[in-house]
C-alpha cells in the first residue's frame, strides 16, 4: 500500500538531514506507529507520504504509484490527515469543515450531504454540532471533527501526526480506541506518529522506531516490549516499568 | 458671514463630488495594485521587505510634493505619447492627483494585507494544504476570508488618509474640497478655510464609520451588518457623485494662480465667456510654474500672467527694456517657442516692489532700495513662498548688494500680517495689491531698474490661437483695467471686514468697466 525506498529528507539550511535513507513497506490494513525521541525524523518521514514535505532522495509509492506522479493536491485528497494542530477552518461550520475535501473533489451536493451525515455518525457527537462553529467545541470534540474531515472523502490511507497529543489522558484514550475501531471497520491503512510509546503499543499492530533519522527497529508491540530489540530498549523501558507497577497494584 | 456660507454651499455639490470621485478612484486604484502585490509578498517573505520599504518611502514624501511631482512626470509622458502616437495625455487635473493619491493609499493596504495573511495560524494553513487545496483554493477559501476584516481595516485607514490628502489636489488643477482651503487662505476667507476642513472631516468620518460596519460584519461573519455598511457606502457615493454625472464638461477652462487678483480676473474672464453663451469653468490655485506649462500643453485655454515673470523665468533675460519693447519681444518669443498667443495687456502692472510701513520707512530714512541696502543688515525681510527662488531676487540682490539679517517666507496673506505686527521690516509686495493702500505702506523706488515691468497680459493656449469665440470674449479686457481699479477689487477680497468673494468682486469690476452688464 505504501512503499518508502531509501527516503531522505534534508533541511533547507543544509544541516544534518532529518531522515537518512529510510525504507519501509506498509501493507493494506496495517496500523503502523512511528515512534522515537524528538528530532528523530518521524514526523518528516510521515509527511513525505502526502508530500507536505518533499524528500531530498529516495522514492515513495502510494497504491503502486510514485507520489511524484501526482499533483500534490490530488495526492492529498486521497490521504486522510490528522495532526496535533487540528486545523479546523474557523470561518466554516463543522459541516463545512467535514465537507471540504469532497467539495474540492467536485462531488455533487447530495452525495456530499449524505457522506457528511455518515461520517459524522462515526465520531459520536450530537447532531446539532454540525452547524456550530469550531470555536464552540472542546479540544476533544474538535479533534473528533478533524478525524471526520480526514475520513470524509473515503480515503484508504490515513496518516496522523501526534493526533491526540494535546488532549487529556482520558479523552486521549477514548479517542484512540474509537479511531482504532474505525480503522478496523473501514479497512483503513493507518500510519501514526507519536512520541508516546505506550499509546503506540496499545493502538498499533506494528511499531517502527527511529533515531537520528534512521529506522532502528521495526516489529510488533509485543516483540518491542519483550526486549527483542536491545538497541531501542531504552525507549520501551518506561512503559514496561509502568505496566509492571500497575499490574502489581491491580493484583 | 451668511453670504460667505451661502457662497460656500453653492459650490459644495461640485467640490464634494469631485473630491469623492478622486478619493474613491485613488483608493480603488491603490487597492487593485496593492492587493496582488501584498498577497504575493505574504507568500514570498523575500519580497516583503522591499514592498513595505517602498510603500513606506512613498508615505514619507510630503503629499503636496508627491502631487506636484506627478505634473512634470506626466508632462514628459505626454510629450512622449505625442511623438509616438500623436495624442497627448492630460498632465493636469485628475490624472496626476489620482496617481499620487493611489500611491499614497498603498501603504496601509499592503501592510494590513501582508500581516493579516502571514499572521494566520500555521495549523490552519497546514490543514488547508493537507485536505488537498491548490494554492489558489487556499487563497480564496481560507486566507482571504480569514484576512478580510484586517484588509477592510487597512482600506479604512487608506480611505481616511486619502480623503484628507485629496484636499491637496487643488494646486495641480483638480477641484476638491481643498479649493475652499487654498482660496480661503489666499483671500483670508476663514469661513471658506473652515468650511473646507469641516467638509473633508465629515466625509472622512462618514466613510470611516460605514467601512467600520463592513469590517465588523466581516469579522463576526454577520453579513447583514457588512451589507448595511457597504450599501450605505454605495448610497453615499452615488448621492455625492450625482452632480458630477449631470455636469457636461465646459467648452473653456480659465486658469488662475494662487492669489486674489488671479481669482478675480479668472472669474471676470469666465463670466465674459458665459455672457457670450459659452460654457466655461475656472481652474484656480495653480502654481505659477505649472500654469504656463498647462497653457502651453492646452490643459487650460487662457489665463492672465505678467510680462516680467515670463521675461525673467522663461526667457531667462536679465536686461530690462522699456515696457512696449518688452511686450513686443515677449509676444514674438511666446509665439515662436510654444505657440502661445499674447492677446494683449490689461492696462495695469503688478510689479514686484519692496514695501515697508510708512512710519518705519521714514524713521529709518529709507525711500529707495539703495537706502534699504545700507540698513538691511539690521532688518528682517519677509517674502512670499516663491520669491527667493525667482531670478528677480538674484538680480535685485546683486544690483543693490542686499544682505538682510534674516529672510522669512510666508504665504502672501501671512506676509502682510507679519509686516503689520512688526515681525518683518520689509516685504515683497505686488504693486496692484490693495493692501498697500489699506495698510498705509510705501513701496521703495528702484533707481537701478533691477525689477522689470510686470504688465498683466492675457495669454491664450496654442490650440485656441484662432478661436474667434474665445478671442472675441476676452479682447475687450485689453487696456480696460487700470491700476487703481484693480487695487480696489483686490482689496475688496483681501480686507478683513465686509469681504467680497472673488466672483462678486469680478462682477463689480466688470460692471464698472463696462465689461459685464
Amino acid at each position: 500500500m505504501i512503499e518508502l525506498q531509501r527516503v531522505s529528507v534534508a533541511y533547507a539550511d543544509g544541516g544534518r538531514p532529518a531522515v537518512r535513507e529510510a525504507s519501509l513497506s506498509i501493507s493494506a490494513g496495517d496500523f503502523v506507529a512511528l515512534v522515537g525521541p524528538s528530532g528523530s525524523g518521524k514526523t518528516s518521514l510521515l509527511k513525505t507520504i502526502n508530500r507536505l514535505i518533499e524528500p531530498s532522495g529516495g522514492t515513495i509509492r502510494v497504491e503502486d504509484r510514485d507520489v511524484a506522479d501526482f499533483a500534490a493536491h490530488e495526492l492529498r485528497r486521497r490521504i486522510g490527515y490528522v495532526f496535533q494542530g487540528v486545523g479546523l477552518f474557523p470561518h466554516m461550520s463543522v459541516r463545512e469543515n467535514i465537507a471540504i475535501t469532497p467539495s474540492l473533489l467536485g462531488w455533487d451536493r447530495e452525495k456530499i450531504a449524505a457522506r457528511v451525515d455518515d461520517v459524522f455518525d462515526l465520531i459520536a457527537l450530537p447532531r446539532d454540532y454540525l452547524d456550530r462553529a469550531p470555536s464552540a467545541l472542546s479540544g476533544g470534540e474538535r479533534q473528533r471533527v478533524a478525524v471526520a474531515r480526514a475520513l470524509a472523502a473515503e480515503p484508504r490511507i490515513v496518516i496522523m501526526d501526534e493526533p491526540f497529543g494535546a488532549l487529556d489522558p482520558v479523552t486521549r484514550d477514548a479517542l484512540g480506541r474509537a479511531y482504532r475501531a474505525l480503522h478496523e471497520r473501514m479497512g483503513l491503512t493507518t500510519v501514526m506518529v507519536t512520541h508516546d510509546v505506550q499509546e503506540a503499543a496499545l493502538l498499533a499492530d506494528r511499531i517502527v522506531a527511529l533515531r537520528d533519522g534512521c529506522i532502528v527497529a521495526d516489529d510488533t508491540p509485543r516483540a518491542m516490549l519483550s526486549g527483542a530489540h536491545p538497541e531501542v530498549s531504552d525507549m520501551f523501558e518506561t512503559p514496561r516499568r509502568q505496566a509492571a507497577a500497575i499490574a502489581d497494584l491491580a493484583r | 458671514m451668511n453670504a460667505q456660507l451661502a457662497a460656500a454651499f453653492a459650490v459644495l455639490p461640485n467640490y464634494l463630488s469631485q473630491h469623492v470621485l478622486l478619493s474613491l478612484s485613488a483608493i480603488a486604484l491603490g487597492a487593485v495594485v496593492s492587493l496582488p502585490l501584498a498577497i504575493w509578498a505574504a507568500r514570498r517573505p523575500t519580497l516583503r521587505w522591499p514592498l513595505l520599504a517602498g510603500t513606506s518611502l512613498v508615505q514619507t514624501i510630503p503629499a503636496l510634493a508627491l502631487l506636484a511631482l506627478f505634473y512634470p512626470l506626466l508632462l514628459a509622458i505626454s510629450g512622449l505619447t505625442q511623438e509616438l502616437v500623436g495624442a497627448t495625455t492630460p498632465a493636469l487635473g485628475f490624472l496626476p492627483a489620482l496617481l499620487a493619491l493611489a500611491l499614497y493609499a498603498m501603504l496601509p493596504i499592503v501592510r494590513a494585507t501582508i500581516s493579516a495573511i502571514s499572521g494566520i495560524d500555521a495549523a490552519i494553513i497546514e490543514a488547508a494544504d493537507a485536505v488537498g487545496m491548490t494554492s489558489s483554493q487556499r487563497l480564496w477559501r481560507v486566507e482571504l476570508p480569514l484576512a478580510a476584516p484586517s484588509i477592510v481595516g487597512g482600506l479604512r485607514t487608506a480611505m481616511v488618509w486619502t480623503i484628507g490628502a485629496a484636499t491637496l489636489a487643488t494646486p495641480v488643477g483638480q477641484a476638491s474640497l481643498g479649493n475652499y482651503i487654498f482660496s480661503g487662505l489666499q483671500t483670508e476667507n476663514w469661513v471658506f478655510v473652515l468650511f473646507g476642513c469641516a467638509a473633508s472631516v465629515v466625509v472622512a468620518l462618514l466613510a470611516d464609520q460605514l467601512l467600520a460596519l463592513v469590517e465588523a460584519g466581516a469579522a463576526k461573519r454577520d453579513w447583514k451588518r457588512a451589507i448595511a455598511g457597504a450599501g450605505g457606502f454605495a448610497l453615499a457615493v452615488v448621492a455625492t457623485l450625482a452632480p458630477a454625472a449631470s455636469v457636461a464638461p465646459s467648452a473653456y477652462v480659465i486658469g488662475a494662480k494662487n492669489f486674489s487678483e488671479q481669482f478675480i480676473l479668472a472669474d471676470l474672464m469666465t463670466l465674459r465667456l458665459r455672457a457670450a453663451g459659452h460654457s466655461a469653468e475656472k481652474r484656480e490655485g495653480l502654481g505659477s510654474a505649472v500654469v504656463f506649462r498647462a497653457l502651453a500643453a492646452n490643459d487650460i485655454d487662457a489665463y492672465v500672467d505678467y510680462s516680467g515673470t515670463l521675461w525673467t523665468n522663461l526667457m531667462h533675460r536679465t536686461d530690462n527694456p522699456p515696457r512696449e519693447r518688452m511686450l513686443a519681444e515677449l509676444s514674438d518669443w511666446l509665439k515662436k517657442s510654444s505657440g502661445v498667443v499674447m492677446l494683449g495687456a490689461l492696462g495695469f502692472e503688478n510689479n514686484f516692489a519692496l514695501a515697508m510701513k510708512r512710519e518705519r520707512a521714514s524713521e529709518l530714512g529709507i525711500a529707495t532700495i539703495a537706502d534699504l541696502a545700507r540698513a538691511a543688515p539690521q532688518l528682517t525681510f519677509g517674502t512670499d513662498l516663491e520669491f527667493q527662488s525667482r531670478p528677480e531676487w538674484r538680480s535685485l540682490r546683486d544690483a543693490y548688494d542686499l544682505r538682510f539679517r534674516e529672510i522669512i517666507s510666508y504665504n502672501p496673506t501671512f506676509m502682510y500680517r507679519a509686516l503689520d505686527d512688526g515681525q518683518v521690516d520689509v516685504i515683497t509686495a505686488f504693486s496692484s495689491d490693495g493692501r498697500i493702500l489699506a495698510q498705509n505702506l510705501v513701496t521703495l523706488d528702484d533707481p537701478k531698474n533691477a525689477f522689470p515691468h510686470y504688465d498683466a497680459i492675457v495669454l491664450i493656449a496654442p490650440k485656441r490661437a484662432n478661436d474667434e469665440k474665445l478671442r472675441a470674449a476676452l479682447r475687450p479686457l485689453v487696456g480696460a483695467i487700470g491700476l487703481e481699479r484693480m487695487r480696489r477689487a483686490n482689496l475688496e477680497v483681501d480686507r478683513d471686514a465686509d469681504k467680497l468673494t472673488p466672483r462678486a468682486a469680478a462682477e463689480e469690476l466688470g460692471k464698472e468697466t463696462g465689461l459685464l452688464k
